[in-house]
């Protein structure tokens, strides 16, 4: 962890990161490195906050412990200007594109050029264009946001966000929802767009055949800890059996088929108690306090 | 971001309509355009009471709004009320032998002052005095002696009392 | 009974918890009004979105209301035979009052709510998270531009809204009721004071539009980013803009008009 090498060749790296959402721990201690120029994944079961762990990186969450560090700089201490700056040279990949929906494709992708240089309007248009090539949506630069499907929408976010020629590019659930074919599209694009324009690249995905053919490493998280890392072939004849049974996908194993619960035959017999009882469940409350904080 | 020309139109549009609608207010509204023309001149008038006539209240002829009250002060040698009206400068060919009356416009509406041109061909002119002065009519006071009146003549004339109650 | 006190307690927290954020969020967006200044092109688009898009229904509520003011007002005084006060009568009761108020919940109904389901939305799609991470302050780029639009906006449908009126109450009351023309304007002229009317009724626009604004807009910034939870802010934004706007109408009108 101490590491000096790892730390002089990693762009991103954690440490001891400890993060809670109200009672419950999203991260426990955790410590992830994320080398320059790489490919890394991070995987894991729905829910184990990996898009947490993305927005404490770009500096949107703050965690109760630890420190992230990219480029050098601890993101939690900078300055509110100084975070703006470093995020110019971070690009983000939104689950749903986030693009924005009042304007069209071109200016999607014209936006953070627009808000953030000086350039005149045919270096932008040419820009642009560029960067729509690069993912293959020239074509489409009229159309507006409602007009494209989930994986056109996410190859415009993509191009948007190399638009300003960052350092690094945070992928969240990039091929969730889609058909075969775009999902092949955009592997190859992620692929591609590190290796030539060499960027850091971070992957956050529960698709365990299409990240594992392009991550260099990955990362397996669970319930808040790191419970497997290495490169694909490592992880793929990882002895433990919870790494396992997230590669292979059985329904059963460490990771219980079932929501935690009392007793199914308890539960059967018994009626629920009534509303306003001492022993409300706890995830209840929870629910409740949520609504109003 | 792109220009959008039909955007640009109507919102110019929305500030020009909305700009002219405070004017609107302003001056066919409220009484803001009395304010403007700067050439007037002031009379005194001194009245045993001026009732419910105040500061910036109406100041007319033959009906035609000429001026507006400027002070309303109590004078507490003579127990009178001293009226200082500003008279728009063009009608500067009243006679000073003018008489000035408080009247009310209807039964609910304003008290106002009133100026009745007299017969001299000499005009009021800045700080002219008016000297003939007829006092608001108190309607308490008017109210009184119509009943007082009217009660006399009840006893004096019982059979009249639908013609006299009528008026 | 201890439920009952804790969910009180729960209650009265959330509230000062709200109203804490509302007012950092109130601090955030008046300081990103600078940003709106050197970039009016920003403004002028919301300028159409909350202004140009209210002004139809602002003109034509308005237009109704000085009619029925007409005709309520000629019933009234003509009984009193003072036809020829309906001028100030109806010029009085909408720019001080009717005016303000009226156009102010129908920007709350029209423009507030459209405003809090964008903003609303725009958070639950992710864009405002996504203008973060592209280093653009969401608060200056998408929510001062907005809030300064609604802020100014408000005055000009409200003059709109009276003048509207005027002519509506001039249109049934001389039109169709034979009240002198003449007399309508000069009692109108005679009775309303610029000072303490027209810019009574100017300061109060201008106050009810900060507040709705505010309100739609935080509403919109703090909903929880679900169908649902944008649904409820938008139904939110109406109701608290609504009681806000009546009751600071009312406070208002008490310090404005309390010593005459």
């Amino acid at each position: 962890m101490d590491n000096l090498n790892s730390t002089q060749n990693s762009l991103v790296s954690v440490h001891n990161l400890t993060f809670s959402r109200g009672k419950k721990k999203i991260f426990n201690d955790i410590s992830l490195e994320f080398e320059r120029g790489k490919i890394t994944a991070i995987m894991g079961p729905s829910g184990t906050g990996k898009t947490t762990l993305l927005k404490i990186i770009g500096g949107q969450l703050f965690p109760a412990h630890g420190s992230v560090t990219v480029n050098g700089r601890n993101v939690h201490h900078l300055k509110h200007d100084e975070l703006y700056a470093l995020r110019k040279r971070m690009g983000m990949l939104f689950q749903s594109g986030a693009l924005l929906t009042d304007m069209n494709v071109f200016n999607n992708v014209a936006f953070p050029l627009r808000e953030h240089t000086q350039l005149p309007e045919s270096m932008i248009r040419s820009l642009v264009l560029m960067k729509l090539e690069a993912v293959g949506l020239r074509g489409a630069r009229d159309l507006m946001p409602n007009e494209l499907s989930g994986g056109m929408a996410r190859r415009v976010a993509l191009a948007r966000a190399i638009a300003l020629d960052p350092m690094m590019i945070m992928y969240d659930e990039p091929f969730t929802g889609q058909d075969p074919i775009s999902m092949g599209a955009l592997v190859l694009l992620i692929k591609s767009l590190n290796t030539t324009l060499g960027l850091t690249s971070i992957i956050v995905s529960h698709d365990v055949q299409e990240t594992a053919a392009i991550a260099d490493y990955i990362y397996v998280l669970s319930e808040g800890k790191v419970v497997g890392q290495g490169t694909p072939q490592e992880i793929q004849k990882s002895e433990s059996e919870w790494v396992q049974q997230f590669m292979t996908g059985a329904a059963d194993g460490p990771v219980h088929f079932h929501y935690p619960a009392k007793e199914y035959m308890d539960d059967l017999l018994h009626s629920e108690k009534p509303l306003f009882s001492r022993q409300r469940p706890p995830s209840d409350r929870n629910a409740k306090r949520r609504r109003y904080s | 971001m792109p220009h959008n020309n039909t955007q640009d139109t109507f919102v110019g549009l929305f500030v020009a309509a909305g700009i002219a609608a405070l004017f609107f207010l302003g001056l066919q509204v409220s009484n803001l355009s009395s304010f403007s023309h700067g050439d007037t001149y002031q009379v005194i008038a001194r009245f045993s009471n001026s009732g419910g006539l105040k500061v910036k209240s109406a100041v007319s002829a033959a009906g035609v709004k000429i001026g507006s009250v400027r002070s309303i002060t109590f004078d507490p040698k003579t127990y009178e009320s001293v009226v200082a009206m500003e008279i728009d400068a063009k009608y500067k060919t009243l006679p000073d032998d003018s008489s000035a009356s408080v009247f009310t416009a209807g039964l609910l509406g304003e008290q106002y002052v009133s100026l009745d041109g007299g017969g001299s061909s000499d005009y009021l002119k800045n700080g002219s005095k008016i000297e003939i002065t007829n006092s608001a009519i108190i309607l308490e006071k008017a109210l009184g002696q119509f009943l007082f009146k009217s009660a006399e003549e009840k006893k004096s004339a019982p059979e009249d009392k639908k013609s006299s109650g009528k008026k | 009974m201890m439920e009952f006190f804790r969910f009180l307690g729960a209650g009265t927290r959330a509230s000062f918890a709200k109203l804490g954020r509302a007012t950092f969020f109130l601090v955030d967006m008046l300081s990103g009004i600078s940003s709106v200044v050197i970039r009016p092109r920003l403004l002028l688009k919301q300028l159409y979105s909350v202004g140009v898009l209210s002004f139809l229904i602002i003109t034509i509520s308005g237009l109704f209301v000085g009619m029925v003011l007409g005709l309520q007002g000629f019933y009234i005084l003509s009984r009193f035979g003072a036809e020829e006060t309906l001028g100030v009568m109806v010029a009085a009761s909408l720019v001080r009052e009717l005016g303000p108020v009226v156009a102010a919940l129908l920007f709350a109904g029209r423009a507030g709510s459209a405003l809090t389901a964008e903003i609303g939305l725009m958070k639950a799609t992710e864009q405002l998270s996504g203008m973060e991470m592209m280093a653009i302050d969401p608060i200056k780029r998408i929510i001062s531009p907005r809030f300064l639009a609604g802020v100014l906006s408000m005055p000009l449908l409200a003059a709109l809204f009276s003048a509207v009126g005027i002519i509506g109450g001039q249109i049934v009351g001389s039109g169709l009721l034979g009240v002198d023309d003449g007399a309508y304007w000069s009692q109108m002229q005679a009775n309303l004071d610029f000072q303490g009317d027209i810019i009574n009724g100017v300061i109060k626009s201008v106050v009810f539009g900060f507040v709705t604004s505010w309100i739609a807009l935080f509403e919109g910034y703090d909903a929880i980013p679900t169908a649902e939870g944008v649904s409820r802010a938008t139904t939110r934004t109406v109701v608290n803009s609504a009681f806000s706007i009546l009751g600071l109408d009312f406070i208002l009108t008490a310090l404005m008009f309390g010593d005459n």
